[in-house]
C-alpha cells in the first residue's frame, strides 16, 4: 500500500496471475480492434476525403464480408466466455481443507470471527499460503466484501449466506472495500487484510482473547433457554441431536437438508420451515439474536451429537460445508 | 411561396402547451432534455471537484451519495432514455416514411407532460426528500434502511416509464400503418428501423420496471415481505426485476443511436450504407438479445455459478451485432467522398467510443474478470463509452446535422468542429483513466479513497472541465444561431430522404403532398461533387 503512483494493482493471491493473465488478453484483443477501427477510419477517411483523387463507387455487397466479421467477433468472444468460466469456476469453487473465518457486514464495519473465538473488526489477518474460505452474511443491507490484490468479490447478503475463497501468497497489507453501495459511509467500510507467515499467524491467534464459537453458542443456547423445548425426546421442539446436515422432513410433506442457511433461519424466521409432527409455537429470535450470535449457536448445534446424525465432522475449520448457497 | 412554418404558424404560448403537432411537441422536448441535462452536469461538476482531492473534503458523505444519485437518476431517465427517440424520433420518424404526423398526436403530447411532471417531481424529490440510493434503488437498502423519499423518487421513475411507453407505441404503430405509398419496409431510412426495434424493448421491457417499483411500494406501505429478509423476502428479486428492464433500457439508449450514425456516416461519406440488411436486422438482434442478458449484472450477488456460466455465454452473443455494425459503418467509407464536418466527427467519433464500450462491456461478461472489476471505476468507465461516447455523441451530431431542417437556420461550422474535438478529448480523459482506476480496485460510488489513486482521478476531473466547456459551447452558438444564423435551404446537405424534400423549417403538414417513393434508401453516388450550404459564401446562399 504504497502511495506512489500505480497502473497495476499488486498481485497477492494464488488466483490473482490467472485473472491478470485473462485480463491481459483481453486488453489485447480490445487495443487490437479499436486499433484497427481507428486506421481504418483515418485511412479512409483521409484517402477518400472528398476532392482527393482516389477512385469511388459503390461497391457490391458482400455477404463473405458480413459472414467473416460476425464469425471472427464470435469466435474471439467464445474465447472469452470459456476461459473466464474456468477461472471463475475456481474462483467459486474452495478446496475442502480451507480454513474457515466467518464475517458479518454491518453499516459501516465489517466483523470478523475466527474459528478460535478471536474477533476482529475492519481487519482480516490470514495465514500466507493456506486457503481461506470466508461465510459471510449481512446484519442490513447488501454489502460486498472486495480484496482487490486477490482478485476476489462477493456480495454479502442479509438474510443468506454466502461464500468466497483464496489463497494468499505473497506476505503483507491490503486493500479490504465493501464494494457495495450501503448508504451515507459506504466509502468508510474500509479496512485491511493482513497476511502473515504461518508462524507470525499463529502467533497473532495465540495472542489474541476469545473463547471457541461453540463454546459461546453453548452459552447463548444455555441463556435463551433453546433446551427446554428442544428437548432430546418429548419436547415442544424437535430434537437438536445430530441434526447438521440431516435431511428433516417437514410439515408441507418436503423435505430440506439442514444446513447452514437452514439452522439460520429456523431460529430467525421459525414460522419458514415447520418441522414436520410439530406446532409453530417458536417466536422469532430476530432483534435478540445478532448474525454472530446465530454463528455461534450454529457452530454449537454442530457439535451435538446424536442418532441418525448425518454429520460425523469435527467442528471449526473442517469439512462441515454445507452444499452451495444459491439464493 | 408561403413562410409559414410549423414555427410560426401560431405564437400563441398555448399553441404551444396544446400542440399536437410532432416537430413541436420534439421542440419541448429538446427544451426540457436540455434542462435535466444542465441538472445532471451540474451534480457531476460537484462530485468530479470533490474526487480531486482523496478526503472528503468538499461535501459531506450524504451530499456526495445524493449528487451521485441525482446524476444517474436525471442522466438516465430524464435525459439518456427521452433524448434521441423523444427529439429526433418524433420530429423525423413521421417525415422520413412520408406521413403527416405520428398515428397518436394527442399520445404523443401527453408523453410529452407525463415525462416533464415526473422529471420536475424526480429532482424536487431528490434535492429535497435526500435520495441516496443510487439510480439503482437496491434492496433492501431503498425498501427498509432509506427514507421515505425514495419511493417517491422511483414513482418519478414509474411515471417517465410510462412517457416513454406511449413515445413507443407511437412510433410502432406510425410505422405500420403511415408509410407513403412506395415506402416499403427495406427502402425505411435505418434511422426507423432503429426506433422501431427500441420502441419494442421499450413496450416489453418498461412494465417490467413498473412492477418492480410497485412491488417496493408495496414492501414499504404494507410491510409485505418480498425483497427484505427478515420479513421473509429475498434480496436479490429486485435485482432480478430491475436488470430485466435496465440492460434492456442501455438498448433503449443506444439503439435510436446507432440509427443516428447510420444516417450520418452514409450522408457524409456521399455512398450507399453498407450491408444495409445486415444493420437493420442487427437492430434486431440487438432488441432481442438484451432481454436476455441482465443476469451478467449479478455474477457477485450470490446468483449460481451455473446462472453465471449462461449470462455469461449469452452476453457474448451481444457482441456480434453490435460488431456488425461498427465494421459496415467502417465500410461505408471506403471508396465514398468523405466529407470532414460537424456532424461526421461526431458519428466518426462514436464509432471509435462505441467500439472501445463495446469491447470493454466483454471484460465485463468475462465472468473471471468481472469478479474483480465489478462494482468499480471499471464499470463506471465502461458504461460512459456507451452512454456518453456512444448515445451522447450520436445526440450532438444529431442535432447538428438536422438543426437546419428544425429551425431553417444555419449553425457556426467552425465552432462546431471545435466543439466536436473538444468532447472528443475531454471525454477520453475523463473516462479513461477511469478504466484504470476500475482494475486497481477503486470501488464505485466513494467520495474517499486511498491516496495513491489521486493522480488518475485529478485527471478525470480535468477532462470533465474540458467536456464541460466542450458541452457548453453548442448551447451557445446554436441559441446564436436562431437568430443571427445564416438561413438553410431544403437540403442543406445534399442528403437523402423524405425529410430534405420538405422545407427547413417545415411546415406544419409536413409536406405539400404526400411523397410517393420511387427509389432506393440512400440514393449517394460518391462520383458526383457536391457543395454543402455551410461551405457556400453567404452571398451566393439563395433563401428559398
Amino acid at each position: 500500500m504504497d502511495s506512489t503512483f500505480q497502473l497495476f494493482p499488486e498481485s497477492a493471491s494464488q488466483i490473482a496471475d490467472r485473472v491478470d493473465a485473462l485480463y491481459l488478453f483481453l486488453v489485447a484483443v480490445a487495443l487490437f480492434f479499436t486499433f484497427l477501427i481507428c486506421v481504418l477510419i483515418l485511412y479512409f477517411g483521409v484517402k477518400y476525403r472528398r476532392g482527393s483523387l482516389a477512385e469511388r463507387g459503390n461497391p457490391p455487397r458482400s455477404n463473405l464480408l458480413e459472414l467473416a466479421w460476425a464469425v471472427v467477433p464470435f469466435l474471439l468472444s467464445m474465447v472469452m466466455f470459456v476461459w473466464g468460466a474456468d477461472v471463475f469456476y475456481d474462483i467459486k469453487t474452495p478446496p475442502a481443507d480451507a480454513l474457515q473465518i466467518d464475517v458479518v457486514g454491518k453499516q459501516w464495519m465489517w466483523k470478523v470471527h475466527h474459528p478460535g473465538g478471536q474477533s476482529e473488526i475492519n481487519q482480516l489477518h490470514v495465514p500466507l499460503g493456506r486457503p481461506v474460505r470466508l461465510r459471510m452474511v449481512s446484519e442490513d443491507v447488501i454489502h460486498s466484501f472486495y480484496i482487490p490484490a486477490f482478485r476476489v468479490k462477493q456480495d454479502v447478503l442479509p438474510g443468506y449466506y454466502t461464500q468466497m475463497w483464496f489463497q494468499p501468497d505473497r506476505a503483507g497489507t491490503y486493500h479490504l472495500f465493501c464494494a457495495e453501495y450501503c448508504g451515507t459511509e459506504h466509502a468508510q467500510m474500509i479496512g485491511s487484510v493482513i497476511v502473515l507467515e504461518q508462524d507470525a499467524f499463529a502467533d497473532w491467534l495465540s495472542g489474541e482473547t476469545g473463547d471457541p464459537p461453540e463454546v459461546a453458542g453453548a452459552r447463548l443456547f444455555e441463556r435463551h433457554r433453546c433446551g427446554s423445548c428442544h428437548k432430546a425426546q418429548g419436547g415442544s421442539g424437535p430434537s437438536l441431536a445430530g441434526v447438521f446436515g440431516r435431511r428433516v422432513p417437514l410439515k408441507s410433506g418436503e423435505s430440506i437438508v439442514a444446513d447452514e442457511q437452514y439452522l439460520r433461519s429456523s431460529i430467525l424466521n421459525p414460522q419458514q420451515h415447520i418441522v414436520a409432527g410439530f406446532q409453530p409455537l417458536m417466536p422469532s429470535y430476530q432483534g435478540q439474536l445478532n448474525e454472530s450470535d446465530v454463528l455461534k449457536i450454529i457452530a454449537y448445534m454442530k457439535t451435538l451429537e446424536g442418532n441418525a446424525s448425518a454429520s460425523g465432522e469435527d467442528t471449526g475449520d473442517g469439512n462441515d460445508q454445507p452444499p452451495e448457497t444459491e439464493n | 411561396m408561403s413562410n409559414r412554418n410549423y414555427l410560426n404558424a401560431n405564437y400563441n404560448v398555448w399553441s404551444w402547451f396544446f400542440t399536437t403537432d410532432h416537430k413541436r411537441v420534439a421542440i419541448l422536448y429538446l427544451i426540457s432534455i436540455t434542462v435535466f441535462f444542465l441538472v445532471g452536469g451540474a451534480a457531476a461538476v460537484l462530485f468530479r471537484l470533490e474526487l480531486m482531492t482523496p478526503e472528503g473534503d468538499l461535501v459531506l458523505p450524504e451530499t456526495y451519495n445524493r449528487l451521485f444519485t441525482l446524476h444517474g437518476i436525471v442522466m438516465i431517465f430524464f435525459f439518456l432514455i427521452p433524448a434521441v427517440p423523444a427529439v429526433f424520433g418524433n420530429f423525423l420518424l413521421p417525415m422520413m416514411i412520408g406521413a403527416r404526423d405520428l398515428a397518436f398526436p394527442k399520445l404523443n403530447l401527453a408523453s410529452w407532460y407525463l415525462y416533464s411532471l415526473s422529471g420536475l417531481f424526480g429532482v424536487w424529490v431528490i434535492l429535497t426528500g435526500g435520495v441516496d440510493t443510487g439510480w439503482t434503488f437496491y434492496t433492501p437498502y431503498s425498501t427498509t434502511y432509506g427514507n421515505t423519499s425514495v419511493l417517491s423518487a422511483a414513482i418519478a421513475a414509474f411515471i417517465a416509464g410510462f412517457s416513454s411507453i406511449l413515445t413507443a407505441l407511437n412510433f410502432l404503430v406510425t410505422t405500420h400503418t403511415m408509410r407513403a405509398p412506395g415506402m416499403t419496409w427495406f427502402r425505411l431510412p435505418l434511422f426507423v428501423w432503429a426506433h422501431y426495434a427500441m420502441s419494442l424493448v421499450v413496450l416489453l421491457g418498461t412494465p417490467v420496471l413498473a412492477i418492480a417499483i410497485a412491488l417496493v411500494g408495496i414492501e414499504r406501505a404494507f410491510h409485505v415481505g418480498i425483497f427484505d429478509p427478515k420479513l421473509g423476502g429475498d434480496p436479490l428479486l429486485f435485482q432480478h426485476l430491475f436488470w430485466f428492464y435496465s440492460h434492456p433500457a442501455v438498448y433503449i439508449m443506444v439503439l435510436p443511436a446507432m440509427g443516428v450514425i447510420s444516417e450520418l456516416i452514409t450522408c457524409f461519406a456521399r455512398k450507399k450504407i453498407f450491408g444495409y440488411t445486415f444493420i437493420a436486422f442487427s437492430s434486431l438482434a440487438i432488441a432481442v438479445l438484451g432481454f436476455l442478458v441482465w443476469g451478467h449484472h449479478m455474477f457477485v450477488s450470490g446468483q449460481s455459478m451455473y446462472a453465471g456460466f449462461v449470462f455469461s455465454f449469452l452476453s457474448m452473443l451481444v457482441a456480434v451485432p453490435s460488431a456488425v455494425k461498427v465494421f459496415n459503418w467502417t465500410a461505408t467509407l471506403y471508396k465514398g467522398s468523405v466529407i470532414w464536418n460537424t456532424p461526421m466527427l461526431y458519428a466518426l467519433g462514436f464509432i471509435g467510443l462505441f467500439t472501445m464500450g463495446g469491447l470493454t462491456g466483454l471484460f465485463l461478461a468475462t465472468l473471471g474478470v468481472d469478479v474483480h472489476v465489478h462494482d468499480t471505476y471499471f464499470v463506471v468507465a465502461h458504461f460512459h463509452y456507451i452512454m456518453v461516447g456512444g448515445s451522447l455523441m450520436a445526440y450532438l451530431g444529431a442535432l447538428h446535422f438536422w438543426w437546419p431542417k428544425m429551425t431553417g437556420r444555419l449553425y457556426p461550422e467552425g465552432w462546431g468542429r471545435i466543439s466536436a474535438i473538444l468532447i472528443f478529448f475531454g471525454f477520453n480523459l475523463t473516462f479513461f483513466p477511469q478504466f484504470v482506476l476500475g482494475y486497481l480496485g477503486m470501488p464505485r460510488r466513494y467520495h474517499v479513497y486511498p491516496e495513491e489513486w489521486q493522480i488518475l482521478n485529478v485527471m478525470s476531473s480535468a477532462g470533465a472541465s474540458i467536456l464541460g466547456v466542450g458541452y457548453l459551447l453548442p448551447l451557445g452558438y446554436l441559441v446564436w444561431s436562431l437568430r443571427y444564423g445564416r438561413r438553410s435551404g431544403k437540403n442543406p446537405w445534399r442528403a437523402s430522404g423524405l425529410e430534405w424534400e420538405a422545407e427547413s423549417p417545415p411546415i406544419t403538414h409536413n409536406f405539400h403532398k404526400t411523397p410517393i417513393v420511387t427509389g432506393d434508401v440512400y440514393d449517394y453516388d460518391p462520383t458526383e461533387p457536391v457543395e454543402l450550404e455551410t461551405e457556400k459564401h453567404p452571398e451566393k446562399v439563395t433563401v428559398q
